[in-house]
């Protein structure tokens, strides 16, 4: 893995680019979904002494220790600190923390939102007593208590860092420059057969963001809460989209030696991508669409037989500190979750480049959250489709 | 003791590789055939423990398993049609007309590839096939061009490499056939055509099954090299990945991984009323 993200300055310049002019447009800060009712796992009620090891399920970069880069080190601290060793492993998509988290052999793992509810939904994760992560309560407010890591008022997890998915496009064989996803979802497209697209289930919810904007008469308020009708509405974009594509990508690297090689010349990308693409000098730039976007957020949960629950918390209030996440999030290209952490980054500017603290861009965020059969939306009268039904719906687009 | 009684020696010796064929072959195949009949929870992934047929229902009733299934099996037939025809010269080279020390040689060469990374060889393609890999290179001055990821791509890829797996068993196939008959044939008049035709593809054909047999029976269960060259295509491999690894459904999953087992099945006992199996 030697595509590091390089980001800082590189970053800059291309969020900046996205500044949002526009204002929110969409309601997602009200979480009122009646929601399901997990698993009774029991809550950590009061810290005791540390077990000496933790293991950490995480996704790449979230763990570095300064082996692979010595800038690159949030974990030796925390060794030293609470003397619990550090056993790390990456994973490389949320469904696979998902099935890794079944084993029940990791102590904390840092979901995104389309895996979070799966594994509460499961009893693979315990609920997060905040009280007990004195870092907590720097946290953005606006990431508290949401559809992605709460249940019914029970937080199962500390917010670690966010970010949204990006329209990239190459500036030398795209032009004019885009400025919405219509540019990657309508028929006739000048680009067919070099676009590209996130190959998951979760990018359905893309196709019904587009949608919400271009059909309104669909009534899609939420693009994560899909009746059986408005589905169908997704999957037919999708399958138009489909005679378009050049190639559907989920391995970063694959995806970024794509725009490399001009295979690919606009498409869905993360921050992280576009900067190191930006790093070999390959002209492409990246925006948050006024339409806005799907994006992602990360939390770190705990799992619910963590045999060293003291590290465990130990590591929660680490990863949320503020200069821990100054670090982490500088070095990976994210808002940190930590409002405090804004003072100690290298780029005085970096937490306003990112918007880590502009709730209105927060709200042109549709962050990944699990589909499930009681409407996220709201809506009481009709059952709507769950992830299930989305990789069986995500198969037949790609036919 | 062992010495005295040879059944005893016998059933040690044969014991386990017996249980490593019942258990981790067969009862795993039986195993993944179980758990395709229960059923599964959406959401939390669960396998929920009842008898249903709902996998199989799905797998006939919903089209788009029946197009992957389809084009599985046309890349999975011509990238073995691909093997047979590139294979054939090389091994009758390698076994008729090469010095043994060239021989040698060339069989280290056909077999290099194999030590060499599945993703390296699949990522070398897809450089390859870039649009200004290589081939795009190449052709571009004649007024050609890369195909493209794509199923031609996967197929090229494919067939790429399960090539020794073609070319060794046509190779001792060959070498089996004794050179007199070539020669009874030439004395007789036939042409270097005619003895191919009659006397050479008759002789090896069991060779060219057992080859096919891997290269067929590989590419019905790869989903990698689609993934890398395959543009947005996809295979049964793909379909089975997806349900294990992002939706979970690990019953479906293994409803899906019967229909490569079936196929092969029915590949196997086809071949074997051409009485081929018996000659390998």
């Amino acid at each position: 893995m030697t595509a590091r993200p390089r980001f800082r300055m590189l970053a800059a310049g291309a969020v900046l680019a996205l500044v949002a002019a526009g204002c929110g447009s969409s309601d997602s800060g009200s979480d009122n979904a009646a929601g399901f009712t997990p698993p009774d796992i029991p809550m950590k009620e009061s810290l005791g002494a540390m077990e000496g090891e933790i293991n950490i399920l995480a996704w790449p970069y979230y763990a570095e220790d300064g082996t692979s880069d010595p800038n690159a080190d949030w974990v030796t601290d925390y060794e030293k600190a609470t003397g619990c060793k550090a056993n790390v492993k990456y994973f490389k998509t949320s469904d696979d923390a998902v099935t890794l988290m079944k084993s029940g052999d990791w102590d904390v793992v840092s979901a995104s939102g389309d895996a979070t509810l799966r594994m509460i939904a499961a009893g693979d994760v315990a609920p997060v007593n905040t009280d007990l992560v004195p870092n907590y309560k720097d946290v953005q407010p606006f990431l508290k208590d949401r559809l992605w890591n709460s249940v019914n008022g029970q937080m199962y997890g500390i917010p670690h860092g966010w970010g949204a998915n990006l329209l990239m496009w190459r500036t030398d064989k795209v032009s004019p420059a885009p400025t919405s996803w219509s540019s990657v979802f309508e028929p006739n497209s000048p680009y067919a057969g070099k676009i590209t697209a996130y190959d998951s289930p979760i990018y359905i919810a893309d196709a019904a963001l587009y949608l919400m904007n271009t059909q309104p008469d669909l009534g899609i308020t939420n693009p994560y809460s899909l009746d059986a009708t408005q589905l169908a509405a997704a999957v037919a974009v999708l399958k138009t989209q489909k005679a378009e594509i050049g190639e559907y990508w989920s391995d970063y690297l694959q995806h970024i030696q794509s725009f490399h090689n001009g295979d690919s010349v606009i498409g869905t990308t993360w921050q992280s991508n576009t900067n190191a693409l930006a790093a070999e000098k390959v002209p492409v730039e990246a925006i948050l669409p006024d339409e806005g976007s799907t994006g992602w957020i990360d939390t770190w949960m705990v799992g619910a037989n963590s045999p060293h629950s003291n590290c465990a918390y130990a590591w929660l209030d680490h990863i949320v500190s503020p200069k821990t996440q100054a670090a982490l999030t500088e070095y990976y290209g994210e808002a940190p979750a930590n409002a405090k952490a804004c003072q100690y980054t290298a780029d005085k500017n970096f937490c306003t480049t990112f918007h880590a603290a502009d709730a209105a861009y927060v709200d042109k965020i549709w962050y990944w959250t699990t589909p499930i059969s009681q409407c996220l939306d709201g809506r009481t009268d009709v059952k709507c489709t769950d992830y299930g039904d989305w990789t069986q719906a995500w198969t037949e687009v790609k036919g | 003791m062992l010495h005295r009684h040879p059944g005893l020696r016998l059933s040690l010796l044969l014991t386990p590789p017996i249980l490593w064929l019942g258990v981790a072959y067969l009862a795993a195949l039986g195993a993944m055939f179980m758990t395709s009949l229960w059923g599964q929870n959406d959401f939390t992934g669960k396998i929920e423990r009842v008898w249903t047929l709902d996998n199989f229902h799905d797998l006939f009733t919903i089209g788009v398993y029946k197009t992957v299934t389809v084009r599985t099996l046309g890349i999975a037939v011509l990238v073995t049609i691909v093997d047979a025809v590139v294979a054939f010269p090389i091994a009758l080279y390698m076994a008729k007309v090469a010095s043994p020390r060239l021989q040698r040689l060339l069989v280290i060469a056909v077999l290099m590839p194999l030590w060499a990374s599945y993703l390296v060889k699949t990522y070398a393609w897809r450089g390859l096939l870039s649009s200004n890999g290589l081939i795009a290179w190449i052709a571009q001055p004649f007024g050609l061009d890369t195909p493209g990821y794509g199923l031609t791509a996967t197929i090229i890829t494919l067939s790429y490499l399960w090539l020794p797996y073609m070319i060794l068993p046509l190779f001792a196939g060959l070498e089996r056939l004794p050179n007199s008959l070539l020669e009874a044939s030439a004395d007789l008049g036939a042409s270097g055509a005619r003895t191919l035709r009659t006397v050479v593809l008759p002789m090896v054909f069991p060779a060219f099954v057992a080859g096919s047999i891997f290269t067929f029976s590989l590419t019905l269960g790869d989903y990698i090299a689609v993934k890398l060259v395959g543009g947005t295509n996809q295979m049964l491999g793909n379909v089975v990945y997806d349900n294990v690894g992002a939706a979970n459904n690990l019953p479906f999953a293994s409803a899906v991984a019967t229909i490569p087992v079936v196929l092969v099945l029915v590949y196997l006992s086809v071949v074997r009323r051409t009485g081929a199996l018996e000659n390998l």
